[in-house]
């Protein structure tokens, strides 16, 4: 016995080390057809290591003080020797997270990751979006730019429309009678200590979630359902060490050269990833011209525009944050909403293909929308799509029982 | 040593059944004294988000020479953080006020968004001059200044002159008067404030009091 292994024993007989990374790891039996779709899991966990990374070497350096944080941000970008990289790494980072767990949970709705057994992950993720939203939300404020200022004012509003409690909730989130000192101040913690705790804690729970019951994979057949009875491990199962560590590290490296391409040569994108405006500092008296917010909260912001009538005697102003809620929440009640008898692409009808189609051309054309100025033109179009988003998941669970599906096979197709 | 006879003794006797109803008691008792105590701890974690008394203290009046506002132009004062607009209006800007009963939300202003004594078509104390709070009703931006009529304002032909929301796109009259269809659902607010003089404006505060 090496002394490696005599260390690792020692180890063992005081810490589960080598049975977790069977468990999790070497003996963790996934679907051998994982395709293209199924990186985006493992670089969602690479992007927030590079937040939490990035994240603490800037917190060194920036001021969460109304009076000082634009131009701590200038210090960190001017005279922080590399802050400039760090603070792209972050912003790009923050960018490239939505991208990824947009692509992440768009691999969900095409083949039925969310289905039963497997309903608890899908909400987990869903929590973790949320707290990603938040967490998104509270740093944008910390730049203290125009667009950081009006978007955290519009915001922290939102709440004032619930109706008796409204008022006092957005005075409470605040901290004063408008965005302020205050606001940047809680606002620096909860982005830099509070939810990225609990960010960690969700992701845990998601993955164990998900070693619980089992990778789904593009075919949507249970792979424990055929095991190898000698071995007891799934026929087409192969272990995630070494088989899927070596290729999601393959995907890796594309990945940061593209995040890299951004980094460098557009951190900015054109707009979209670094607001024009929010190289202005804040100022409460007076908002820029064209506010919109940034590029992965605009398919819902457009929703809360598209509300401009009263109902039931309670304002418009209402029903806009109801609505705007709903199509967030509603991704929620997905597994219980989807009746059909497959749950891979591969095997659906053209009804659910053709929906789902129609469903991501309008969450696009709604994030679009949502960068623009209101126009009379852009209303009435924004209020077609949301009823078409609504409509994707009111309707599922009749138009997913009707289609007509193909045949399932027992086994992976490779 | 010792602890064999101990053992030994209790085996002799026999135990006597547990009290379930007295554990039960006794857990549920515990948890809600525990439970107090935490949500009486949670009190002050809670209370310290609301505004502090450096913020509460922040609100005093502010004073504004208005003489030198020309007609048909506006300023925009800070008070209590947020923009307070002046709007010195024209007779043909006045004019328009009654015409626009049918297009708006609440022409009256019978929503007590402003003092007493600006109920009224003009929601001033004088009809010329237009104070109001510069943050729109829907989600708290600040509205850009369309004061000119018709196409002067890029609004459209049948514009009559007000304010316009950049973020959800909210119109407003030149009283401040929120227009139907727009997801602003009240009025612009009207502080209180009180003239010191012909050309001297006391913001947030009236003869009532702040």
């Amino acid at each position: 016995m090496s002394k490696l292994t005599g260390l690792l024993n020692w180890v063992d007989a005081r810490f589960p080390l080598s049975a977790n990374w069977k468990a999790h790891m070497s003996e963790y039996y996934a679907p051998k057809n994982f395709n293209f779709w199924y990186y985006f899991g493992s670089l969602a966990l690479l992007v927030l290591v590079i937040q939490i990374v990035t994240g603490i070497f800037l917190t060194m350096s920036y001021k969460p003080d109304a009076a000082q944080a634009f131009a701590s941000v200038e210090y960190i970008m001017r005279d922080v020797p590399w802050g400039w990289l760090i603070r792209y790494m972050h912003s790009t980072g923050a960018s490239m997270f939505f991208v990824v767990v947009y692509l992440h949970m768009f691999r969900g709705l095409l083949y039925g990751s969310y289905r039963k057994p497997r309903e608890l992950i899908w909400i987990i993720g869903m929590l973790i979006y949320l707290t990603l939203m938040a967490e998104a939300f509270f740093g944008y404020l910390l730049p203290w730019g125009q667009m950081s200022y009006w978007g955290g004012q519009v915001i922290v509003n939102l709440f004032g429309a619930i109706p008796f409690i409204g008022e006092d909730l957005s005075l409470w989130i605040r901290g004063d009678y408008v965005v302020s000192d205050a606001t940047l101040n809680r606002f620096f913690a909860f982005h830099v200590i509070a939810l990225p705790l609990v960010l960690i804690v969700l992701v845990v729970a998601h993955i164990l979630a998900l070693h619980e019951v089992g990778s789904n994979n593009p075919d949507g057949i249970e792979i424990k359902d055929n095991k190898d009875p000698q071995t007891g491990h799934p026929k087409d199962g192969i272990a995630f060490h070494p088989y899927y560590t070596v290729k999601d590290l393959v995907g890796v490296v594309v990945f940061l050269a593209l995040f890299s391409a951004i980094m460098f040569f557009v951190p900015e994108m054109g707009g979209y990833f670094l607001e024009y405006n929010n190289f202005i500092p804040a100022d409460p008296l007076h908002t820029p011209d064209h506010i919109a917010p940034i590029w992965y909260f605009t398919p819902f912001y457009s929703i809360l525009r598209a509300v401009t009538y009263p109902l039931f005697g309670i304002d418009a102003k209402f029903w806009g944050v109801l609505a705007m809620g709903g199509s967030v929440m509603i991704f929620f009640a997905l597994p219980w909403l989807d009746r059909g008898r497959v749950k891979s692409i591969r095997y659906r009808g053209w009804i659910f293909k053709t929906a789902l189609t129609i469903f991501v051309i309008s969450f696009i054309v709604l994030g679009y929308l949502g960068t623009l100025a209101p126009t009379r033109a852009t209303t009435m179009l924004v209020q077609i799509l949301a009823v078409i988003y609504f409509a994707f998941f009111i309707l599922m669970p009749w138009y997913t029982r009707i289609d007509p599906v193909k045949p399932v096979p027992d086994r992976l197709q490779t | 040593m010792e602890d064999q006879p101990k053992s030994e003794i209790m085996e002799d006797q026999p135990k006597p059944p547990p009290d379930k109803a007295k554990r039960r008691f006794l857990t549920i008792a515990t948890g809600m004294v525990g439970g107090i105590a935490a949500v009486a701890v949670a009190a002050p974690f809670v209370s310290s988000l609301m505004p502090s008394e450096r913020a509460k203290a922040a609100g005093a009046p502010v004073e504004v020479d208005i003489g030198k506002i020309e007609p048909g132009m506006m300023i925009s004062v800070e008070w209590r953080g947020r923009p307070v607009w002046i709007v010195n209006r024209t007779p043909e800007m006045l004019a328009t006020l009654p015409k626009l009963d049918e297009q708006l939300v609440d022409p009256h202003s019978m929503q007590p968004l402003q003092p007493d004594y600006c109920q009224n078509i003009h929601r001033s104390i004088k009809p010329q001059y237009l104070v109001v709070i510069g943050i729109c009703t829907h989600l708290g931006c600040s509205p850009t200044a369309k004061l000119e009529s018709g196409d002067e304002s890029a609004m459209g032909a049948t514009w009559p002159g007000g304010f316009l929301c950049p973020c959800h796109g909210s119109t407003f009259d030149l009283a401040g008067r929120v227009f139907e269809g727009v997801p602003a659902p009240v009025n612009l607010e009207v502080p209180r404030y009180a003239y010191l003089s012909d050309t001297r404006l006391l913001i947030g505060e009236d003869a009532k009091g702040a």
